[in-house]
């Protein structure tokens, strides 16, 4: 029997759809049964990230409303035979699923998967506790800004309240060199701020607007940073400890040089 | 020039990093009140009963809140006091 991940923000545009993508595909990878599932109903968006777009042919509604079984309504990924996808309906609102539904909903899934991952909706409305509903573990995305962090703060709280205790946490679209001048936080502000266990840094990358624009998870990218940083978080998901990647962006020429020089 | 040497070596405390930090750090102390009036009112029950050791208060009429100025958070009660208590009792007594 598989765990439910629900990951959340609170927050819009932090990241939460590319996160889930990438650890599905990152989890795989490494041979894992997964599926995810959509459940920003009316803004459907986690198919078009995957380059699965085309092959929808039913959606996370006519599951809850018994219109299908969710074996007929799941979509095979390209490029993993053990990733599937269940999309959210695009043309009802979040009334459409009630969080008794879902709960049961990843019930029946989670028996036949080893992940599930629920891509929640922004906001703390009704399709949040949809989303969180059948979720046994919470990941929190979050940028070093003010507001989403606060917002994250927030979620916490409510995860909280609703018994999703020990939320992980993801800091995407980390800037290194920003937080060395002092104009950004850093991840150990960030940590104190809101006292969680971290889960992961995700450094800025243009690599992820590439690999967005084709459909592809930048995951898979195994010459770049975010990817690698996806990858540990994959494995830290899986119970290995593994240690925080080296943050320093190595573009300059001192670091350059003291690397042919071996000091580094 | 002084100004400037303030700049120079007390940058680390205005840089914008820190500027976010101190202002997240205050907003979400109202925040996690908000999100939790349980807090507020678990707080005030035990206020009560402590200071009931002590003097008589006007229960119904006790504020409890949290005030911000510029720069600080600070826990306002407002407890209007009937009498006085002779005695004192403490848990040691």
């Amino acid at each position: 029997m598989g765990e439910v991940i629900v990951v959340t923000s609170g927050k819009g545009g932090v990241g939460k759809t590319t996160t889930t993508a990438n650890l599905g595909a990152g989890l795989a990878s490494l041979g894992s049964r997964v599926c995810l599932i959509d459940a920003d109903i009316g803004l459907r968006n986690l198919d078009v990230v995957m380059g699965l777009e085309n092959r929808i042919v039913y959606d996370l509604v006519d599951v809850t409303s018994g219109n299908c079984h969710f074996r007929k309504a799941l979509i095979k990924d390209k490029r993993f035979e053990n990733l599937f996808l269940l999309p959210a309906a695009q043309t009802k609102d979040k009334t459409a699923v009630s969080p008794e539904q879902m709960k049961t909903l990843c019930e029946e899934i989670k028996d036949e998967f080893d992940y599930v991952i629920v891509d929640c909706p922004a906001g703390i409305e009704q399709g949040f506790r949809n989303a969180i509903a059948g979720a046994n573990q919470a990941v929190v995305v979050t940028t070093p800004e003010v507001s989403a962090v606060r917002d994250a703060d927030r979620i916490i709280g409510l995860l909280e309240k609703e018994d999703l205790r020990e939320p992980k946490l993801v800091i995407n679209r980390m800037r290194f060199q920003m937080v060395k001048h002092g104009d950004m936080m850093s991840i150990d502000d960030i940590i104190e701020i809101l006292a969680v266990d971290l889960l992961g840094v995700v450094p800025e990358d243009e690599l992820v607007v590439v690999s967005t624009n084709r459909g592809e998870m930048v995951v898979m990218n195994n010459a770049s940073r975010s990817g690698q940083a996806y990858r540990n978080i994959v494995r830290r998901i899986k119970g290995e400890e593994v240690p925080m990647m080296d943050l320093e962006e190595n573009s300059g020429l001192f670091n350059r040089l003291r690397r042919m020089i071996g000091l580094k | 020039m002084l100004d400037f040497i303030n700049r120079i070596f007390g940058r680390e405390n205005h840089s914008s990093r820190n500027v976010a930090k101190e202002r997240l750090r205050l907003v979400l102390v109202h925040d996690r009140a908000g999100v939790s009036p349980e807090l507020l009112q678990a707080l005030k029950a035990e206020l009560i009963q402590v200071i009931s050791n002590y003097m008589e208060i006007d229960e119904q009429a006790l504020e409890v809140s949290l005030d911000s100025s510029e720069n600080q958070v600070a826990l306002v009660a407002n407890i209007p006091v009937k009498r006085m208590k002779r005695r004192f009792q403490t848990e040691s007594a």
